[in-house]
């Protein structure tokens, strides 16, 4: 129920063309850096779409990804099928995973839903190494691929321009409305009328979706592929502390939150790697305590509050 | 005594069990069309619990609910919404993140009249003009005092434009003079010819507003009748002030 927005859409397109543009004069080492941002702007803004309205933090994240990557790596190294055939399968399988995910979790709430999501992502990640190692014979698969970094940058930014804009929508439609309502209150949610379990699904569907075919996409980038290592859950962590950090009350708001965490977590990742879990855990905490509305949310408290003083 | 007319809502042997508790006990009572019908009976006695299968929180342990002959026990919550109950919470439940006017859409967007964009804002505006609230639109929900926050709800309840209307209990807390406006309000609820099921404890807005009550005690209805009536039944005086007093 905001305003229209068009404005918003306008300029977030003028910004997508100017990202566009960077890999052509970025050097290789800011073109990497971009990369990882695109990468995890798409899986942090599709995260926020369910789980910024619902309050429904989902730790699956690397499920998706993983199972992804795992799709297409195995597409292209054991059939050699094609790049584009095989982000579109794993991009489906994401999302068929998601949605039996969601109608798995629906009774469950609050912190029991965080650490299912956590533990099946475990699981999945357990088992699928599991069959690779019994069963298939290696750890991991070989892939080639001509992409270069550019490739991928570009390729994550239209994932970025996409859900951005599904996200626009789903904000202005009665699906969007609905997911407020169930954040705020579900047994309002169900008894004015609205079917919970159905919208619910939908959206974790959507992140699934995305989170796969970012995972896909990224998948060639790893030249070597292994589950242990695509599963891995630092991704669904860092997703979602990003996306916390930035807020989830704005669609661009977990990019605020994305550039700067990721800009520090590779300063520690380069010069004390021991230590990143740790940076994880005090980095959640911080956020928890310090800015449980994300800084967007909190500028936008100040905002209000300085309008407030001066009328 | 039963309502004029073909009932709109029907109550056929309707029993709950929480364990070994049995919450309500084998209800039955029907509630013709504009009617205004009154649930009392002290606490505990299973109003909100009857009032939870109806609107489906609960699924009933045993027995049936009908709309316009349609079989409500069993449906999820928000299909029984949408075929047209529309209620208010014994406990306030609004949505704290939403505005005033936000909430009151809430009811007109996916309850009964399902309506979209202008046309949800227009009847949000209008049910909340109905209960005195209009100024207060765009205001969050922090901002309201504990009457106001109950207005907000019944005008959520009101924007799906259903059919039947349960209030649980929606003069409770509430001072004398509010009170008063409250009883108006729901008045005017009776003048339009809404029907309405009405749980209260408040005696004197039972008189003034019911047409019928059903009197609950320990789960099962031991008296129906027009509020005379059944306020003046020995065995509800019983039920209400113990066995020693009557
Ligand atoms: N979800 C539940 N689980 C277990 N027992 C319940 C549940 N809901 C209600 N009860 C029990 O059922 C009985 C009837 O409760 P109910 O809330 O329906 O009474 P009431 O008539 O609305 O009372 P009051 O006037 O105090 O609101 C009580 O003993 C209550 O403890
Ligand atoms: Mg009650």
């Amino acid at each position: 129920m905001r305003p229209s927005g068009y404005l918003e859409l306008l300029i977030v397109a003028v910004l997508v063309v100017l990202a566009a543009l960077f890999p052509l004069v970025g050097s290789n080492l800011h073109i990497g850096v971009g990369l990882d941002m695109m990468m995890f702007a798409a899986l942090a803004i599709s995260w926020a779409l369910f789980s910024g309205p619902t309050h429904y933090i989902s730790l699956a994240t690397a499920a998706f990804y993983g199972l992804g990557g795992l799709i297409v790596a195995m597409g292209m190294a054991d059939y050699e099928l094609p790049f584009w055939l095989m982000i579109a399968v794993a991009a489906l399988a994401g999302g068929v995973l998601a949605a039996l995910i969601g109608l798995a979790t629906l009774r469950l709430t609050g912190v029991y839903f965080v650490i299912f999501t956590l533990g099946l992502a475990e699981m999945i990640r357990n088992l699928v190494s599991w069959i690779q190692n019994n069963f298939l014979g290696s750890h991991g698969f070989l892939i080639f691929s001509d992409f270069r970094d550019q490739h991928y940058y570009w390729m994550l930014l239209a994932v970025v321009a996409v859900v951005y804009l599904l996200g626009w929508v789903i904000n202005r439609s009665r699906l969007g409305f609905a997911l407020r309502i169930i954040g705020n209150d579900e047994t309002v949610a169900r008894h004015v009328g609205i079917n919970t379990a159905m919208a619910k699904v939908i959206l974790f569907t959507t992140t699934g979706f995305f989170a796969a075919l970012v995972g896909a996409i990224v998948a060639p980038r790893w030249s070597y592929i292994e589950a242990n290592q695509v599963f891995s859950p630092h991704i669904s962590f860092l997703v979602v502390i990003m996306a916390l950090l930035g807020g989830t009350t704005r669609l661009w708001a977990p990019i605020v939150g994305v550039v700067p965490f990721l800009l520090i977590w590779n300063w520690i990742n380069g010069n004390l790697p021991n230590q990143s879990t740790l940076f994880i855990g005090v980095a959640f905490l911080l956020i928890v305590y310090v800015l449980p509305h994300g800084v967007v949310g909190r500028l936008e408290q100040l905002r209000s509050k300085i309008r407030e003083g001066r009328s | 005594m039963s309502p004029t007319g073909t009932p709109i809502l029907r109550v056929r042997g309707v029993t709950k069990r929480f364990g070994g508790l049995v919450a309500v006990n084998d209800m039955s009572f029907d509630v013709g069309n504009h009617e205004m019908v009154g649930v009392i009976g002290p606490n505990g006695s299973g109003k909100t619990t009857m009032m939870n299968m109806i609107s489906g929180v609960f699924r009933p342990s045993a027995g049936r609910i009908t709309m316009r002959g349609r079989r409500l026990s069993g449906m999820p919550a928000q299909n029984i919404a949408r075929v047209g109950v529309g209620r208010t919470f014994q406990l306030v439940r609004l949505l704290p993140g939403l505005t005033v006017l936000e909430n009151v859409m809430a009811g007109a967007v996916f309850g009964h009249s399902r309506r979209w964009g202008g046309d949800a804002v227009d009847i949000a505006h209008d049910m909340l003009d109905r209960v005195g609230l209009d100024a207060m639109a765009d205001a969050p929900v922090s901002a309201l005092t504990y009457i106001d926050q109950k207005r907000v709800e019944l005008a959520r309840a009101l924007a799906g434009e259903p059919e039947v209307l349960l209030l649980d209990e929606w003069l409770a807390g509430l001072n004398p003079t509010e009170l008063e406006t409250g009883i108006d309000l729901i008045h005017a609820l009776r003048d339009e010819g809404r029907t309405v099921i009405l749980v209260e404890h408040v005696m004197d807005a039972i008189r003034a507003l019911c047409d019928r009550c059903v009197v609950m005690s320990s789960g099962a209805k031991i008296a129906e009748g027009t509020p005379d009536e059944v306020l003046s039944d020995r065995e509800v005086i019983r039920a209400y002030l113990g066995d020693d007093d009557a």
